[in-house]
């Protein structure tokens, strides 16, 4: 068997079987699966009561006697507030509210209820708000206006191309979820992966098992086994967590309702997915093996890597400036530099159409910067294999990288 | 064909000579020893070998070519700075590393239990290494560099950390090596400890070659002409002997250029004596180098 076949077979093995990976593995959907407990248990206990809910009032303007049911609530008069305040006690009532004389020039109404609560819940207030629309507008405005006057907008949006036909890609928030949910696995595998890299070229060094290997194996072999074993297992793990999405979809969308059948694949979405997958790991796994040649421990390694790592991730934490400026030319610039490129041309996909020259452009450097990096980590490592003590500095590398 | 040819080779650091223009060759079936004291540039010798470094300028082949994947292969490498992987077991490690030499797991498991029984490890083959002693780990290192029956074997200090029992057991082994016809080439800067096991030595000190060749001619080249008597009796003045060195066991007597130790035995006998040791002075390696590096200080 090709020696880079072996390396990869034992990577893959050895990563898969630490106990920090498997942990990793299983965290991910159990989480999300606690997550979508937590969130079953928080509906339904907010779930609106199917029973129906009396709210008292005291109308001292006049002229509030129609519109009493709303959906499950019910609005009962009473003549005086002290009438109301004992119907309130008596719990004949949840809740009661006045409508003062002066209503018509200061809007305020005033609410009365035995529940400490920050706000007023939803439906409550939406009921309040339709019941003296309804009294004010009515006799003045045929009924159906007043229906529309509650529920003013439902805003439907078509996005056309260039020549005026209808776009394959309508956006919306739907489109958003499965890039979000992708760039958020892909900004964790990169990292992590990266830092399986690290761990393993560490320990090899630490281990002085690096002239044994290479006793049998070139500089070359050695890496390209790594990376692809360690990567192989990153996927592995990827494709666990895919592949539990669907279930936890199901699983999510039968607590929270069916938003499931809302969401869309963005058209080549899969497609561009795979591809920055395998290209963002590549680049960040052949960086790792860099600096694994230049540090002489896992944790000194670690520290350094980070500093590119943090790219990888940082694309989220803009997700809400993402979000609202999605075409701002720093967004541009920063899905062609290779370390961001990943997680950022995920996420901008989903939000809005990425120009084919950007990602061309994103892609082409990614390969570049992965040629550049291999060649780079295999000189690094075959300098620095054997140097145990202290790191070398930028200066002396660069020297060390010119003479060879 | 020698097994590894070294020519005209020149390494340096930073400006500074780590092996200056150093030539030789190992031979199948010989104990080389490359010998110096540290820092004399043994260690980058072998990584040149190795292909570990690249040499400034020089030739080195390996069975009469540049290193290759085939011929790593055919060779076993046990570096100075050595270790195994400790979350995996014995056998384990064993069956990974010969992997690479191009051995299937099956031949791998069956030689390295003949290999654990011999050197009394075979109860420890499913321990992790990380459960082993240091010498413990040093054997299974040694047994890694030569599971896969290489026809060349390269020891960077193997007998660093070990105790007289293993050191005793790995010089066995390494006996056994080139009885089998084997080139093994011994690096190391306790020269007393593998003498007694070279066929030929290299003495470099300050990256250049001090001597080179035939040990037992060496030896014999600087003799200084002496025996080593311990004995019962009153010794006087015996005819040929041109001065007396007392030591704490014996005596060092060294002979006029007209004598033979045969003669001093003969007289020592003549003279009523009880001998209990009579032997040829040799000067240890390490006493040669002494003079060498002396000279070339002075």
């Amino acid at each position: 068997m090709n020696k880079a076949l072996l390396i990869f077979r034992h990577e893959f093995l050895q990563t898969i079987k630490r106990t920090g990976f498997i942990i990793l593995t299983l965290a991910l959907p159990v989480l999300a699966l606690l997550g979508i407990g937590i969130l079953y248990i928080l509906s339904g206990t907010a779930r609106p009561a199917t029973e129906v809910t009396r709210i008292g009032y005291v109308d001292e303007l006049g002229g509030f006697d129609q519109f009493t049911t709303q959906n499950n609530i019910t609005f009962i008069r009473f003549n005086t507030a002290e009438a109301a305040t004992q119907a309130l006690i008596g719990k004949d009532v949840t809740e009661y509210l006045v409508i003062p004389p002066d209503y018509i020039s200061t809007g305020i109404i005033k609410r009365y209820t035995l529940q400490k609560e920050v706000t007023p819940p939803a439906a409550t207030t939406t009921a309040i708000g339709n019941f003296i629309t309804g009294n004010l507008l009515a006799g003045k405005v045929p009924a159906n206006t007043i229906v529309r006057i509650e529920t003013p907008l439902n805003l439907v949006t078509t996005t056309l191309t260039s020549t005026g036909g209808v776009a394959s890609e309508q956006g919306g928030l739907t489109d958003l979820i499965i890039p979000g949910i992708f760039s958020f696995l892909l900004a964790l595998a990169l990292a992590f992966s990266s830092a399986y890299v690290l761990q393993g070229l560490g320990e090899e060094k630490e281990n002085r098992l690096m002239e044994i290997l290479l006793s049998s194996v070139s500089t070359r072999q050695l890496i390209t086994g790594k990376v692809l074993g360690i990567g192989a297992a990153g996927l592995a793990q990827v494709l666990v967590w895919v592949i539990s999405i669907p279930f936890l979809l199901i699983l999510a969308s039968s607590s929270i309702g069916g938003f499931i059948q809302t969401i869309r694949i963005p058209p080549n979405f899969l497609v561009f997915g795979v591809a920055y997958f395998v290209l963002g790991y590549l680049l960040f796994a052949v960086l790792s093996a860099a600096v694994a040649a230049v540090t002489s421990t896992v944790r000194e390694a670690q520290g350094l890597a980070g500093i590119f790592t943090i790219f990888a991730v940082a694309p989220l934490w803009f997700y809400s400036l993402l979000l609202f400026f999605p075409n701002s030319p720093v967004w541009v610039v920063f899905s062609i530099f290779p370390f961001s490129a990943p997680v950022l041309v995920m996420l901008r996909l989903g939000m809005t159409g990425v120009p084919a020259w950007q990602l061309i452009a994103s892609i082409g450097i990614l390969v570049l910067s992965i040629i550049g990096g291999l060649l780079l980590a295999a000189r690094l490592l075959r300098t620095y294999l054997l140097m145990y003590g202290k790191r070398p500095g930028l200066v002396e590398i660069m020297r060390n990288l010119r003479s060879g | 064909m020698s097994s590894v040819e070294v020519i005209h080779v020149v390494k340096s650091f930073a400006d500074k000579p780590a092996v200056d223009d150093l030539s030789f060759s190992v031979a199948q079936g010989e104990i080389f020893g490359l010998i110096g004291p540290n820092g004399a540039g043994k260690t980058t010798t072998i990584r040149m070998m190795m292909d570990i470094i690249k040499p400034d300028s020089g030739e080195i082949s390996i069975f009469g070519e540049k290193l290759s994947e085939a011929s790593k292969n055919r060779l076993g490498y046990l570096p100075e700075d050595r270790g195994l992987y400790k979350k995996l077991s014995v056998m384990e490690s064993i069956v990974y590393l010969a992997s690479l030499k191009g051995m299937n797991s099956h031949s791998t498991e069956k030689t390295a239990d003949v290999l654990l029984n011999q050197t009394g490890m075979l109860p420890h083959k499913w321990k992790k290494i990380d459960e082993l002693s240091k010498g413990m780990s040093q054997i299974i290192q040694f047994i890694v560099t030569i599971i896969h029956d290489p026809e060349l074997v390269i020891l960077d200090e193997a007998f660093s950390g070990l105790d007289p029992v293993n050191t005793e057991l790995l010089k066995g082994l390494i006996d056994e090596l080139r009885n089998q016809g084997k080139a093994v080439i011994l690096s190391t800067h306790q020269m007393n400890q593998v003498e007694e096991l070279c066929d030929r030595i290299l003495m470099v000190d300050n990256g250049r070659a001090v001597l080179y060749g035939n040990l037992r001619e060496i030896k014999s080249k600087y003799r200084t002409n002496s025996v080593i008597v311990d004995f019962e009796g009153e010794l006087g003045d015996i005819r040929g002997i041109a001065g007396k060195r007392s030591n704490k066991d014996y005596v060092q007597l060294v002979l006029d250029k007209n004598t033979t130790p045969q003669q001093v035995l003969e007289r020592l006998i003549q003279r009523g004596l009880t001998i209990r040791r009579f032997e040829v002075a040799t000067p240890s390696l390490n006493e040669i180098f002494l003079e060498l590096a002396g000279k070339s200080h002075e």
